[in-house]
């Protein structure tokens, strides 16, 4: 008996890595080609393309490993199921140190593969792939000491934006230039927040009494979905407002018709900071 | 021994009146308004009054008094008292029979494993129904019918009621119930402590409700400073809640923790330790290391609340990286606090369904103690995008991918056991594979969170929630629906409907994942976590979701049918082991006997042996020679 059973084991093995690799040359293809394009958050900037290729490249690489898993499990119970009420015992299988090596080499090489290129992309490949770096970057894009900075100021519940190097010109719409390397400055005078802009692929924590920097290059015109990633309140679902990409010389012409509608609040305002000293707290209604 | 003590029943006044859940209650209200009392002196006349129109020291002084007087109406103070009064020790835990036992203090492992199973119960349905709440709201892009405000405060009570009772989903009920049944106890190594750590439950969720009366909480089960100082008096109750679960967590982990180190009976060696036993010791290693930063973190938020301090507060010179440095110390590790219970009960229950031994044992304790390990070096990924040390971004990227290693041993194991295996398809079964299922899911999508640049798309929106949904509510949830089916034979006695239950698990499996698997592309779509208004193109989605949802629900209402019916009408007994395992617990007569077993059994053999030529019974019963003393 044990014998037979024996005999059939490799044919067993065969058949599941065939249906496997049926499935996953069916899949992976559709991932790529098809599913791939729509995966967030599209290729408006730099950042955003790097991050919609890890988006893809890490659904190609998982689908087919949660395929085989799911194939054994499926053709175990095809298979290996038990009719009717009878209880009998299987062969007592403890363990195969081969299996088990094999099983450890190989998820330890795709784990080490996965942080090895993560860190790659984050780091050298897109500098920072548009997350809130804090006050002093690691990963500096190529003249990042030449990037237009813009303020984003979080608060309960409303975005506003300041350009130093306009006079720090204060805004309630955002609007960056297109192929100019950006540098955003999130910061906050309340709660935390979290600046996310979508299209552009950028997500940095607003944070009271700090200084945010996340880069971006845009490569398209555009509108582009600006919203709250932490709640901040009763109100965090509508933190939420379009930006603009433009091209630079509407960027110029933006700009000026935006000085020339807040001159009168300017006189207002703080001085541009790189931190805001955060109002005392209140508890809120 | 004590058996003739009970020979006499008690009137029914004497078992009404006198230290119970009645008692605990009315002397708990009253040290609420002692409590508030109190507390309205203490503040009277101090500046920090000015900034608020709430007096946070008299809801914190209501609530601390309000605890003491549950416990002492529970009884917890007689021990001490008779003590310092020169009585001799007891542990009075024969003194009722009956039902009344199951509302009082009680030192029987059993009769808190049982109180676990019905309070934690009955708080995941109230989560649930919060739930359902929410999905309605988001039936539509706008705020309605519940306002923001109550939205944020549904949000809240369901994420944090759901973290705290899940958290002791599976060591509370069957922890308590069945690891010494499993190791070949008598009791837990301490009883008392036990029976503290489950009447804290019903404290904390009480006064967690009680929010709803102070203003809601605004800050989801997270409760970020500086939002929470912001926060009305609700986060009073949020922060005492949320230190009365952690002190219990802490006293449930030691207790189990000291248990299956000092109290497994002769020849329970580290190798024939069951699976189940083996996850839950895991847990407690993780709960005793990580609850307790929970209770000071959330004592911080009440000094920063109550007395003016600012650990938080960046007006005053705090950090509110600190407090979210501080909760993901502990709030990671209870992820996995939530995961690894999981992990025990399904692979203990493969191999009983399977027939076969479980394939991989070492393996298997080896990812489970992989994972304790790992768990405690990745809290920072949930701060990737929050500017701070972005150069160890790269580290907590590795660390956190580290852990799938050790998890996935669990699936070759699930893999190897049912490899050739005899597998029959009862429920408890149904409910493990699916388990599996889910929790693939799952993994993979903490995958796509633990890569920096993937993380910058998905933080933060409904990519995470149906990521952890998936671990959650498809991993834990399932397991300990698993566990449900597969042990209340013993801990209740009857047996559970087939049919009914089959209906409970395919609605649920099939519901389950047509409500969460969307919310993946509604992640990735833009839609942020935490909202009662969103984008009027993913109206179609939601609608989807909501409609999966309200099954998803209307599938726990057949599990309580079910239960009712099984419990109260049908009241088939159960067999003392209807699935034929080798399980120790199984081999007890049902019901349990109050003192386990009559002599402390010697272990012959593990737990798995099925199949295995010649393998002797788990355990000898009536060992010739007395075993050593330790029971
Ligand atoms: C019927 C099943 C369930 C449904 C329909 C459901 C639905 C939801 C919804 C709509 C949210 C709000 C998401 C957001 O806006 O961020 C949420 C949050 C959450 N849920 Fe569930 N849930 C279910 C079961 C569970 C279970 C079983 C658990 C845990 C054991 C759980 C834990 C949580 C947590 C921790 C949050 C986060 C709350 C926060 O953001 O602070 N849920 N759930
Ligand atoms: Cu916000
Ligand atoms: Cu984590």
């Amino acid at each position: 008996m044990t014998e037979i059973v024996s005999g059939r084991i490799p044919r067993h093995g065969r058949r599941i890595i065939g249906i496997w690799l049926v499935l996953t040359a069916v899949a992976v293809p559709l991932i790529v080609l098809v599913l791939g394009p729509h995966l967030p958050p599209g290729r408006m900037t730099a950042e955003a393309a790097s991050q919609r290729d890890a988006n893809v490249l890490m659904t190609a690489l998982l689908v087919p490993i949660a395929l085989l898993v799911v194939v054994c499990f499926v053709y175990s119970f095809a298979v290996f199921r038990q009719r009717g009420e009878v209880i009998l015992d299987g062969p007592p299988l403890k363990g195969h140190a081969g299996a088990q090596l094999f099983w450890i080499v190989l998820t330890s090489l795709i784990v080490l593969a996965l942080a090895v290129w993560g860190s790659y992309t984050l780091i050298a490949g897109s500098h920072g792939a548009g997350g809130g770096q804090g006050p002093d970057p690691v990963a500096k894009p190529n003249g990042y000491q030449h990037a237009l900075p813009v303020q984003v100021i979080g608060q309960q519940w409303e975005w506003t934006f300041r350009y130093p190097t306009y006079g720090g010109l204060e805004t309630r719409d955002l609007a960056i230039p297109n192929h100019v390397l950006v540098a955003f400055h999130v910061t906050s005078i309340d709660v935390t927040h979290s600046f996310w802009a979508y299209e552009l692929g950028v997500k940095a924590d607003a944070v009271p009494g700090v200084d945010n920097v996340a880069y971006v290059h845009a490569h398209k015109t555009g509108f582009f979905q600006i919203r709250c990633a932490e709640l901040c309140g009763l109100w965090h679902g509508h933190m939420a407002k379009k930006g603009r990409v433009l091209s630079s010389s509407a960027f110029q012409a933006w700009i000026a018709a935006a000085k020339t509608k807040n001159a009168a609040v300017m006189a207002y305002l703080p001085k541009y900071n790189r931190v805001y000293f955060p109002a005392p707290l209140r508890r809120a209604g | 021994m004590s058996a003739t003590a009970i020979a006499v029943r008690p009137p029914v006044w004497r078992r009404v009146i006198g230290f119970n859940m009645l008692t605990g209650l009315a002397l708990g209200i009253s040290g609420w308004f002692l409590g508030g009392w109190i507390g309205g002196q203490m503040a009277v006349g101090h500046d920090y009054l000015l900034g608020t129109d709430q007096n946070d020291v008299g809801i914190f002084m209501g609530y601390l008094f309000a605890i003491i007087g549950w416990l002492v109406g529970l009884g917890f103070a007689n021990y001490p008292i008779g003590r310092l009064l020169g009585r001799s020790p007891t542990l009075r835990e024969h003194e009722t029979a009956g039902w009344t036992r199951y509302f009082k203090m009680c030192t029987d492992h059993k009769v808190v494993g049982i109180q676990y199973l019905f309070g934690v119960g009955i708080f995941f349905f109230i989560g649930g129904l919060n739930a359902m709440l929410m999905r309605t709201e988001l039936l539509r892009p706008v705020e309605r019918p519940w306002p923001a405000g109550q939205y944020l405060t549904l949000v809240s009570l369901h994420g944090t009621m759901m973290i705290m009772m899940t958290s002791a989903f599976i060591l509370g009920p069957f922890g308590n119930y069945f690891v010494p049944l499993m190791i070949g106890a008598r009791r837990m190594a301490f009883p008392r402590i036990e029976a503290l750590t489950f009447w804290l439950v019903p404290a904390a969720g009480l006064i967690l409700m009680s929010a709803i009366a102070f203003g809601g909480i605004a800050t989801g089960w997270t409760g970020y400073s500086p939002l929470a100082d912001e926060g009305r008096a609700g986060m009073d109750a949020y922060v005492t809640a949320f230190i009365l679960i952690a002190i219990s967590l802490t006293l449930v982990g030691l207790n189990l923790l000291v248990t299956i180190l000092t109290m497994r009976a002769p020849g329970l060696t580290w190798t024939r330790l069951p699976i189940f036993v083996w996850g839950v010791l895991a847990t407690s290693v993780l709960m005793v290391l990580a609850a307790p930063v929970l209770v000071a973190t959330m004592t911080m938020v009440l000094m920063d609340r109550a007395a003016n301090t600012s650990f938080f507060l960046a007006s005053a010179g705090g950090s509110q990286y600190l407090y979210q440095n501080l909760f993901w110390f502990f709030g990671h590790p209870e992820v996995y606090i939530l995961a690894l219970p999981g992990f025990g009960i399904v692979l203990e229950i493969l191999p009983v369904f399977a027939r076969k031994p479980l394939w991989g044992y070492r393996l298997a304790v080896a990812g489970m103690l992989g994972v304790t390990l790992l768990s405690f070096m990745v809290w920072q990924h949930h701060l990737f995008v929050s500017g701070m040390n972005a150069g160890l971004r790269p580290f907590y990227m590795l660390t956190t991918e580290l852990i799938s290693i050790p998890t996935g041993f669990i699936f070759l194991n699930a893999i190897g056991t049912l490899w050739r295996a005899r597998i029959r398809f009862t429920v408890p079964m149904l409910f493990a594979l699916a388990f599996f299922f889910n929790f693939l899911i799952g993994g993979l999508s903490g995958v796509f969170l633990s890569d920096v640049p993937s993380d910058v798309t998905t933080h933060g929106s409904y990519f995470v929630m149906a990521h952890f949904h998936y671990t959650i509510m498809g991993g834990l949830v399932f397991a300990f629906f698993g566990a449900v089916y597969y042990w209340l034979p013993k801990m209740l006695g009857v047996t559970l409907n087939e049919t009914l239950a089959k209906i409970h698990f395919w609605m649920m499996f099939v519901f389950f994942n047509l409500t969460f698997f969307p919310l993946f592309a509604a992640g990735f779509l833009d839609m942020p976590r935490r909202v009662s208004t969103y984008a009027p193109h993913l109206q179609v989605l939601n609608d989807f979701v909501s409609a999966s949802a309200f099954m998803l629900g209307f599938s726990m209402l057949i599990f309580i049918a079910n239960l009712v019916w099984s419990l109260v009408f049908a009241r088939v007994p159960a067999l003392a082991n209807p699935w034929a395992s080798r399980g120790l617990e199984w081999q007890l007569p049902t019901p349990v006997p109050t003192e386990n077993f009559e002599r402390i059994p010697v272990i012959t053999s593990g737990p798995y042996e099925y199949g295995v030529a010649g393998a002797p019974p788990v355990a000898d019963f009536t060992p010739a020679a007395l075993p050593a003393a330790g029971s």
